[in-house]
């Protein structure tokens, strides 16, 4: 008796802990993966009708059609701007309209013109512009292979997994399959009154044998081969307490996939909300780096090949191939089609301080004092659901924070600011006006009986808006207004929790597939609902300052395109090592495709860390783009000066290490927001030919110039760092030690080390003056890193602007510079137009320069500034021989302006 | 070009910027102010370096330990000195200098940063004086309260340590009092027993002859029973015919089980079966009674019964837990109550052949009984008291055992309690006991801790009072809390909040922490920095 009710205990006991997995579907349990999943590869039904095919200036249609059922299919391909190929396929003529995802894409993508280089009974050939690249199109059976010269780089269909189920009647199947026009889960019944209407198609990479991305998964930053196991799921789910290393779908999803070589980094992105499951698979799978070898030795080995392929439950198919080549053109690829990162507040790269919950008024106040009394600056303090009145959001509880404007202003007056949540669940009570607009507007989403949808979530009994509709966000924004949104303020900024949407008593924890938007069921839109609650938050704080301020809003669910709109986090991780280790390929992951502005609950949300795991935990995180401490209600209080003078000075040490380097994580950002290049990224992104970087996700890059690696395990004595680039030196940047590139560099820690390394041939600009806030030190002087290159070069860059508003775009209000060190000269030059120049120079001129330069060679003579007026003024300077770091002392250069630094 | 004119122009507004009243470095407080000459070359207050004097506030960095830099923000690790005249004079770091925050109350801090600063250093003096004016007041009658507290405290010890002096001596007189008695009921016993065996010996005998008498009976009646011919004999085949004799239970008794059984004779007389009888008689079934009902099996519930309690153990919960912990000294309470009164009635025995009850005592034995009673009964009195007694000088010693203080100022506290009504709940403070919660709208009472140790810092540990181990949380600790005194004139829970789940946070004010207030004089400090 006694040992079973010990074990009954533990079970208990361990299930706290961990995902509860039956409350999510597997592949099997998901009635059309299953029956997607069940088509092997083989000879694909469908074939191209060529005598279809018509051609426009920018598009080819061409029908299809399945040989088994005669429906007919309709395929458009158009050659898109920027080197890519889209690719849809349609019913011809569907009972109904399918989904197509709307507000995704930023625009339509321009096309270019296509051309028929020759065709004939078997196929077509198109040219796509770029130097040898081809698209052939076969007719029996259908398949797409892009081809530059004589090298296939993918193929659509060469598995014959195309599958798509039109609409139909119910009458018209003849066999009762289960799960075509019901399915149940657990106790929940989806109706399916259209039916299965599923769709799958599969790609093959030819020479890859590396794919990332399709967050988000608790997963490796490479993609696993799924043969044997579940899919990787795309489907927004509140999962409580998520296991790691599975392809369990997540918050968010992100339904694009890059894949990388040597020679070419490729993407694709499959434009579809529905529930989605990728498999991949690869021929190299299993096989050890040495039968690798000897297969290349022996020149018996087949060509490594990744086949990937797509299942989605409803919608279209429509698919953006991108075809690099390099990692920076997919991801301007990307960003031309779905848009940029969100160029946020430079307060909202500082540290925030959140927990659920701060009690109230007088709580927050203690915690902001902490942080003086500590000396550890931060820029936000959070409140979590608990500070609305009875959850009822764009509200304040009447006991615990009667005076929100009194508070607000006190952190205000130490330029900080504070994020409250607002849910989108919406609780059902006649007495809140957030609930009455949204009846009397009718903006809720309704069941699939025509009434007001209802779950349960925080509040109890709930309402979700119908975010689909652009009314209702129209009217959401509003509601951010600061005569609407009584006790906001301008230093008040939103959180966007459950937004997958959670819906507690709903099918996997979130809205039943036949609820309704509109004339779409909940099916077509699921995993596009959070990017819309991100998207009218982020609409609503940049109309309350009649468009002039940069929004900040932080989302759990998103998209693709919610980069837009602000920042994401990994959601409700654990005070585990590994859920430490987890957050840089989850990071990383989305960071390839589009959101940068990524962070994970520093110290771990459930559970309570040792005071290492936290203090590793800030190490990491504040090299990670969004920076946030976080703590479940249960938990004890973790503030970082409540664990011993020591550890108070670890974590104070590396936030103000966090706020030096403002600088360059602004203008990581701003570059992100500009191009699409992701901030924190693998080390792959800039080494695309060193095979060694193309599984690391235990250490990143921030921006192209600092290598990050960190200590992520208990009681460790040290970390092997790999430092990539062959000729090529990074500099420890707490010693500017220097070491050489293409080596595996073991580095001995102690729990105040963070192995940073900044690559020789870079400019760093920091601002070396850390004080309370970002806002604090707005008007403090710059310190440029100059870590030269071994050929004694460096470069870098500046961007300064105001910090907050949107004049940079509306008003070109802004300096960015190109800084150059070369030939014994550092030369700061514009990047941009003079004009651009003048009008901020009058707004920025108060800015000074120290220089500070690491250097490698010695020093015998004199160092002078030239200003662009030729007037020559000497600079004193210092020199370190022990590590060869030349400090220049005060030179006192405007930064918005045109000088050189000569060492003569 | 014209960004670079208006910058040069600025640098050189912050050089004029300097007020001229103010004598040495911006930031230095006067007792450094030494080390600061015009125009003679600064060494670093660490001695790490000599730099020119042109380079002390000049906006950057030269010394490890900042000490160039006392009014710029130049060094990470620098402080600036802000002399507050009205008020009090403060280092602030000084990453605080001109960063658009008005830290100090004279304005100093922010004097190129465009913050509109008032000076508030008179106003905050002022106000800082009332409010010490008020501590001051509260700390006087409160020390005085203490210096009470404290006699009464002492007065009460020595009445205690006196009490319980007396107590040990009552309890000598107590244990000397019970041995007597406890010699007295052992010699009032002894002869108790005595006769009480007599009796019962006596009416055993007499049992046992009943009993021999009856088993004749019976074999007389089953000899004429099985005599089925009336011969005078009893035969094997006469035996044959009760089956329930079978002695190897497989339903049929054989000749030669029954010739077993009488002994290998072919049929014996009344006289021969005594002897046989004694073979038979356990089985035997007589004819003209109705069969024995088959002898009660062990019911099965028996068995089953503590399986269903195994099963229904219910899972640990905290309310379950939550009331075990609050009945606990209840509960003690009661079980002294059941050593006390041990259940003295006994039913008498009860057995089946009421017939056979034991006859009563004769006046002799009972009167020896009478007597060994009475001796027990005033032995068992006298051994309550003395554990009553024990019990009472236990509890002074170990009230006396408390740390009340170093004077013992909190005396006064123990067994006593403090509540404080909030919104929700009703806290209760009894200090050196327990804390504990109970919701104002009905529901039971939560424990937040019981009396764990003083845990203020190491100067004054009688700052804080720690209470550990309460009802545990879902997921999470013991409740536990802390308890936070400060001077005042009442004893009173000032608030309660709960910075961390299961954490609890009290503040109490009382007298007994109030300490000599250092100078009746009351004099705004800081004189000399005017």
């Amino acid at each position: 008796m006694g040992l079973l009710s010990v074990v009954c205990v533990s079970l208990f006991f361990s299930s706290t802990f961990a995902v509860d997995r039956g409350n999510f579907k597997t592949c099997d349990q998901s009635a059309f993966c299953k029956r997607q999943r069940a088509l092997k590869p083989g000879q694909s039904p469908y074939r191209a009708l060529l005598e279809t095919l018509e051609l426009s200036d920018s598009r080819l249609t061409l029908q299809l059609i399945n040989d088994n059922n005669k429906v007919h299919l309709l395929l458009e391909l158009y050659r898109l701007q920027g080197n890519m190929t889209r690719v849809k396929i349609n019913e011809l003529k569907p009972l109904k309209p399918r989904f197509e995802v709307p507000d995704v894409l930023i625009a339509e993508p321009p096309t270019e013109p296509l051309s028929v280089l020759s065709k004939d009974d078997n196929g077509v050939v198109l040219s796509l512009g770029v130097k040898n690249q081809r698209l052939i199109v076969s007719a029996r059976p259908f398949r797409l292979d892009i081809m530059q010269g004589p090298e296939v780089l993918l193929s659509l269909n060469s598995r014959g997994l195309l599958a798509f189920e039109h609409l139909r009647l119910h009458k018209d199947t003849d066999k009762e399959e289960v799960g075509l026009w019901e399915e149940t889960f657990k106790s929940h019944t989806d109706t399916k009154p259209n039916g299965p209407t599923s769709i799958s198609l599969d790609f093959s990479l030819p020479g890859v044998e590396h794919v990332y991305g399709i967050p988000e998964h608790a997963d490796d930053l490479k993609l696993k081969t799924t043969d044997g196991g579940d899919p990787y799921r795309l489907y927004n789910l509140d999962v409580f307490q998520y296991e790691l290393y599975n392809p369990m779908a997540l918050y968010g999803s992100i339904p694009v996939m890059l894949a990388h070589n040597t020679q070419r980094t490729m993407g694709i992105f499959w434009l579809n909300a529905a529930e989605t499951w990728v498999d991949i698979s690869s021929n190299t799978t299993g096989k050890t780096v040495f039968g690798k070898m000897l297969d290349f030795v022996q020149g018996s080995s087949e060509n490594p090949q990744t086949d990937v392929r797509w299942i989605s439950e409803s919608g279209i198919i429509d698919v953006f191939i991108m075809l690099g080549p390099k990692p920076s053109d997919v991801f301007s690829q990307y960003a031309s089609l779905t848009g940029t990162q969100s160029f946020p507040p430079l307060a909202s790269l500082g540290y925030h301080q959140c927990r659920w919950n701060y009690n109230d008024q007088e709580d927050v106040k203690s915690v902001d004092q902490g942080f003086d009394q500590h000396d550890i600056p931060y820029d936000f303090i959070w409140l979590d659901i608990e500070h609305a009145d009875g959850k009822r959001y764009f509200t304040w509880d009447p006991h615990k924070f009667p005076q929100p404007k009194e508070m607000l202003q006190g952190l205000m007056d130490k330029k900080r600011k504070m994020v409250a949540i607002v849910d989108p669940h919406i609780r059902v009570d006649s007495g809140y006006k957030i609930h009455n607009e949204i009846t009397s507007k009718d903006f809720y989403v309704k069941n699939k009986d025509g009434r007001n949808y209802e779950g349960w979530c925080w509040p109890g009994n709930s309402g979700y808006p119908d975010f689909t509709k652009p009314e209702m966000r129209a009217w959401w924004a509003s509601m951010f207004a600061y005569d609407q949104y009584e006790g906001s303020m301008e230093n008040l900024f939103t959180w966007n929790d459950m937004n997958e949407p959670s819906v507690f008593n709903g099918p996997e924890v979130t809205m039943h597939k036949d609820a309704l938007h509109g004339k779409w069921e909940h099916r077509d839109i699921h995993n596009i609902y959070g990017l819309y609650v991100q998207m009218a938050t982020a609409e609503g704080q940049t109309r309350r300052s009649g468009g002039v301020e940069r929004p900040f809003v932080l989302t759990r669910a998103f998209f693709a395109g919610s980069q837009r709109y602000g920042a994401v986090w990994t959601g409700d991780n654990a005070a585990e090592w590994d859920h430490l280790k987890i957050s840089i390929p989850m990071c990383l992951s989305l960071g390839l495709v589009g959101v940068s502005f990524c962070g994970a609950d520093v110290g771990g949300f459930f559970k309570n860390p040792s005071t290492e795991l936290l203090v590793r935990w800030y190490q990491t995180g504040a090299y990670q783009p969004f920076f946030r401490a976080h703590a479940h209600l249960d938990t004890t209080r973790r503030e970082p000066w409540l664990f011993g003078p020591e550890n108070t000075a670890l974590i104070r040490e590396v936030i103000r290490q966090r706020y030096a380097l403002l600088p360059y994580w602004y203008q990581l950002l701003y570059q992100a927001h500009k191009t699409g290049m992701p901030v924190m990224r693998p080390l792959w992104v800039d080494y695309p030919k060193d095979t060694a970087t193309f599984t690391i996700d235990d250490e990143f890059l921030i921006g192209r110039d600092l290598l990050v690696h960190p200590v992520t395990e208990e009681g460790s004595r040290g970390v092997t760092a790999y430092l990539p680039g062959a000729g090529e030196v990074w500099y420890d940047v707490h010693t500017f030690q220097k070491h050489n590139g293409a080596q595996n560099l073991y580095i001995p820690v102690t729990l105040s080390s963070i192995p940073v390394f900044q690559r020789g041939g870079s400019i760093i600009p920091r601002k070396d003056r850390v004080r309370r806030s970002s806002t604090c030190m707005e008007n403090d002087p710059y310190t440029l890193y100059v870590a030269l290159s071994p050929k004694k070069f460096a470069e870098g860059e500046l961007y300064i602007d105001d910090g907050h508003s949107f004049n940079y775009d509306t008003k070109k209000e802004f300096i960015h510079r190109s800084l150059t060190f070369a030939n014994n000269a550092l030369t700061s030059k514009y990047l941009f137009s003079p004009v651009e120049y003048c009008n901020i120079g009058k707004i920025m001129s108060c800015i000074t320069a120290e220089m500070t330069s690491m250097s490698r060679f010695v020093w015998h003579a004199n160092l002078l500034m030239i200003s662009r007026t030729g007037k020559e003024t000497p600079v004193d300077f210092e020199f370190d021989t022990s590590m060869s770091v030349l400090t220049l002392r005060k030179p006192g250069m405007n930064a918005g302006a045109d000088w050189t630094l000569l060492l003569q | 070009m014209t960004c670079v004119h208006l910058l040069l122009t600025l640098v050189f507004a912050v050089s004029l910027g300097t007020p001229v009243e103010i004598q040495g470095p911006r930031g230095v407080p006067l007792t450094k102010k030494q080390f600061y000459v015009e125009n003679k070359p600064f060494t670093c207050l660490d001695g790490s370096r000599t730099i020119p004097f042109d380079r002390v506030n000049d906006d950057y960095c030269d010394c490890k330990d900042g000490s160039d830099e006392p009014g710029t923000a130049a060094c990470p690790n620098g402080s600036f000195h802000c002399t507050n005249a009205g008020y009090r004079t403060m280092f602030i770091p000084s990453s605080r200098i001109n960063d658009g925050i008005c830290d100090c109350c004279d304005t100093t801090d922010e004097y190129n940063s465009g913050a509109k600063c008032e000076n508030t250093c008179k106003e905050l003096g002022r106000k800082e004086r009332e409010v010490l004016q008020k501590m001051t007041e509260i700390t006087k009658e409160g020390f005085l309260l203490k210096q009470h507290l404290i006699e009464e405290a002492k007065k009460g010890h020595q009445e205690k340590q006196i009490k319980v002096t007396d107590m040990q001596e009552n309890k000598k007189q107590l244990d000397e009092k019970v041995e007597v008695l406890r010699t007295v009921k052992e010699t009032a016993e002894q002869p108790e027993k005595e006769a009480k065996e007599r009796h019962l010996k006596a009416w055993e005998e007499q049992k046992a002859a009943i009993r021999l008498e009856k088993d004749k009976a019976k074999m007389a009646e089953a000899f004429l029973e099985l005599d089925d011919n009336a011969d005078g004999f009893v035969s094997v085949s006469e035996l044959q015919s009760h089956a329930e004799l079978d002695a190897d239970a497989d339903g049929t008794l054989t000749e030669t089980e029954a010739q077993g059984l009488m002994g290998g004779a072919e049929q014996v007389d009344m006289s021969t079966f005594e002897s046989v009888w004694p073979n038979i008689k356990d089985k035997y079934h007589s004819e003209s009674q109705p069969e024995e009902p088959a002898p009660v099996e062990t019911p099965p519930d028996e068995v089953k019964e503590p399986v269903v309690d195994n099963d229904s153990e219910p899972y640990p919960e905290d309310d379950i837990s939550e009331e075990e912990d609050e009945d606990d000294e209840d509960e003690d309470d009661y079980h002294e109550d059941d050593d006390k009164a041990p259940p003295t009635i006994k039913t008498p025995e009860k057995s089946h052949e009421d017939e056979d009850a034991m006859p009563p005592y004769d006046a002799d034995t009972q009167a020896l009984i009478d007597a060994a009673q009475k001796a027990r009964d005033d032995f068992e009195e006298a051994e309550k008291a003395l554990r009553e007694m024990d019990d009472q000088i236990r509890n002074i010693e170990k009230e006396l055992s408390f740390d009340f203080g170093p004077d013992a100022e909190f005396t006064y506290l123990y067994s006593q309690c403090y509540e404080l009504t909030t919104g929700e709940y009703i806290y209760r403070l009894c200090p050196f006991n327990r804390v504990s919660q109970k919701p104002k709208y009905g529901g039971s009472e939560t424990n937040l801790g019981t009396w764990g140790s003083w845990s203020g810092p190491e100067n004054n540990k009688y700052l804080l009072m720690k209470y550990e181990h309460g009802t545990g949380c879902w997921q999470g600790p013991n409740r536990s809390t802390t308890v936070k005194l400060t001077c005042g004139k009442e004893t009173v829970v000032t608030s309660t909040s709960e910075p961390s789940r299961c954490e609890y946070l009290m503040e109490f004010t009382t007298p007994a922490v109030c300490q000599e207030p250092a100078n009746t004089d009351l004099s705004p400090h800081d004189h000399v920095e005017l």
